[in-house]
């Protein structure tokens, strides 16, 4: 029985079915996946070594293209405003989700349901949705400029989407109100999953609320914060729909990112041999800080 | 041990951020809602009676009748596609072993990171090149492979979780590796086929950068991005713009609110590694 183990998982399989039965069933998603997906991914790489302007012949560019991205100004922003955006998209969402998991560990709620259900709801609405939502909220007499009068801070109200410093940040918001909710339910089930025993054992041991937070509920709730984090950045850096209906990237290029900047050069500007870059250029980049999010998260297990 | 107090808090700040969760879905319903001439984007109750003569200008002047049609076929098609297809190859990840499986199965879970905008530009002179451009293979087959990285990533899961007595006593019975799929585990999973099929369904729905590349003719444009164009023609319509996004949202949310926990699930569930 023993000695037939291994030789059994070679053969799952029915007497008489060819032994490459495996590569048929992955075949079809294989083939669909590999032109539509891989194989673009693989030209863009390419394209990202030419100057092309999408209708005459393509010439070798070398890394032209990404030296430029350091080089070039108006290349080098959009990354910076991503990384700023960031913080509204990725590092904010997770600590007001921390703050409120860490609240909630201690008590048993009751209602859970309808507050995951409504705390999770902007994940699901299209961006374009919420981009059109927040555009009136934050327009010159929109719901914040209101507000702000109301509570006679007048002065500060502004054309929030068209201000050159406020801009961003405003964008910003847009992100963390969407990101919060997704990294709130996320804590929350990993918070209830905490043994109530472990609680009681860091109260016994004089651990005050501060204390309990850091040994108690963030060594629990660490793959969860792995998981967050990699699912914020990743869309935090893939965001176009909300920069396009909010502020396609002005004014000027206040609010430029790259998956904006992907779109305009390749399908407005005609440099599509640059636009290959700065996509490649974002991949690579969604690698490094999902990965670094991870080792981060993990590191401290030690 | 919790005190009253205590519980106060964390009831105060969970109904915080609902607040604050809800309230620009609110502020579009109430716009919706409100007269057509107003120019209050504002969160007061509509005057004068609900307008819901609004979806209806929103659904005639803003073609959205036809791109409700066209993301219908859309989100359809690449569901089935999607669905069958992760099955299939999830299905000889999770169950079979064969050389090269876990390279190829990497290959796929690569797909989840990769974002649209490192693809979007080579698939658009590609498409175009092979004449597919204002089509809606456009939409389709690229979302199909986009949606395939999550779909064959979740059904494996389920495969190599689901019992390998069952798997081993219908092969006894003689049932081949396709019956024993489509007879014995495609049935018993579907939890986990029900959660592939509503995020794919939400993710295709709201998709915008590929439809905005490869559509440029009225007649093949999506929702979402009839909004866009929507906004771009109407801005100070702020009653009309409202009632378009409503029609855009409603479906998704309808979904969501029936099967919440299948999407968190599959949400969450997508970026964990094993």
């Amino acid at each position: 029985m023993r000695l037939t183990a291994p030789t059994r998982a070679y053969r799952r399989r029915a007497p008489g079915e060819p032994r490459a039965i495996g590569y048929l069933y992955i075949l079809p998603a294989l083939a669909v996946y590999a032109v539509f997906l891989l194989y673009p991914f693989g030209q863009s790489v390419w394209l990202s070594f030419v100057h092309w302007d999408g209708l005459t012949v393509a010439t070798p560019a070398g890394f032209d293209n990404y030296r430029a991205l350091f080089s070039d100004p108006s290349l080098r922003a959009p990354f910076l405003h991503a990384l700023l955006l960031l913080v509204f998209y990725s590092a904010l969402p997770v600590a007001i989700g921390l703050l409120l998991a860490a609240v909630m560990s201690r008590a048993r709620v009751r209602g859970m349901t309808f507050f995951r259900t409504v705390l999770f709801l902007p994940q699901v609405l299209a961006l374009i949705v919420v981009g059109v939502a927040w555009r009136s909220i934050l327009a010159p007499d929109g719901l914040l400029n209101d507000l702000l009068r109301a509570v006679g801070l007048g002065g500060l109200a502004r054309p929030w989407l068209g201000d050159y410093t406020w801009a961003l940040p405003a964008v910003g918001v847009v992100g963390t109100w969407v990101g919060t909710g997704l990294c709130m339910v996320l804590f929350l089930a990993g918070a209830q999953r905490i043994p109530r025993e472990l609680y009681e054992a860091a109260r016994m041991d004089g651990a005050g609320p501060l204390r309990e937070f850091r040994a108690v509920t963030l060594p629990g709730l660490r793959p969860q914060i792995a998981v967050a984090l990699t699912l914020t950045i990743v869309a935090g850096l893939r965001n176009f729909d909300l920069i396009y209906i909010t502020t396609s990237g002005g004014p000027g290029n206040a609010t430029s990112v790259p998956a904006y900047e992907v779109y305009h050069r390749a399908f407005e500007t005609n440099q599509v041999g640059s636009a290959a870059a700065v996509g490649v250029a974002l991949t690579v980049l969604i690698f490094v800080l999902t990965v670094a999010a991870a080792r981060l998260v993990e590191g401290r297990r030690a | 041990m919790t005190t009253r107090l205590e519980r106060t808090v964390t009831y105060g700040i969970l109904a915080l951020f609902a607040v604050i969760a809800l309230t620009p879905v609110i502020g579009v319903l109430a716009t919706a809602f409100g007269s057509q001439s107003s120019l209050d984007t504002g969160f007061s109750l509509p005057k004068g009676g609900l307008h819901w003569n609004n979806f209806a200008d929103a659904w005639s002047r803003g073609h959205f009748g036809t791109y409700l049609g066209n993301s219908v076929l859309v989100t359809a098609v690449v569901v089935a596609a999607t669905t069958v297809l992760a099955v299939l190859a999830a299905y000889a990840f999770g169950v079979m072993r064969f050389p090269g499986s876990t390279v190829l199965f990497y290959l796929f879970v690569i797909g989840l990171t990769l974002p649209q905008e490192a693809l979007v530009v080579p698939l658009y002179f590609d498409l175009r090149y092979a004449g597919l451009t204002d089509t809606y293979w456009a939409l389709i087959l690229p979302q199909t492979a986009q949606s395939l990285a999550f779909g064959v990533f979740w059904m494996r899961t389920y495969f190599r979780g689901s019992a390998r007595a069952v798997i081993e006593a219908a092969r006894l019975d003689g049932a081949t590796t396709w019956t024993t799929l489509w007879r014995v585990l495609v049935p018993m999973g579907r939890p986990a086929i029900s959660t592939m099929v509503v995020i794919t369904f939400m993710w295709t729905w709201n998709e915008f950068l590929m439809a905005l590349v490869m559509v440029s003719d009225e007649a093949h444009r999506t929702v979402p991005l009839g909004l866009a164009f929507f906004q771009g023609q109407h801005s100070s319509d702020a009653a009309l713009l409202a009632a378009a996004s409503v029609l855009i949202a409603l479906p998704v949310v309808v979904v969501y609110v029936a099967l919440q926990r299948r999407f968190i699930e599959g949400m969450l569930g997508g970026a964990v590694k094993e």
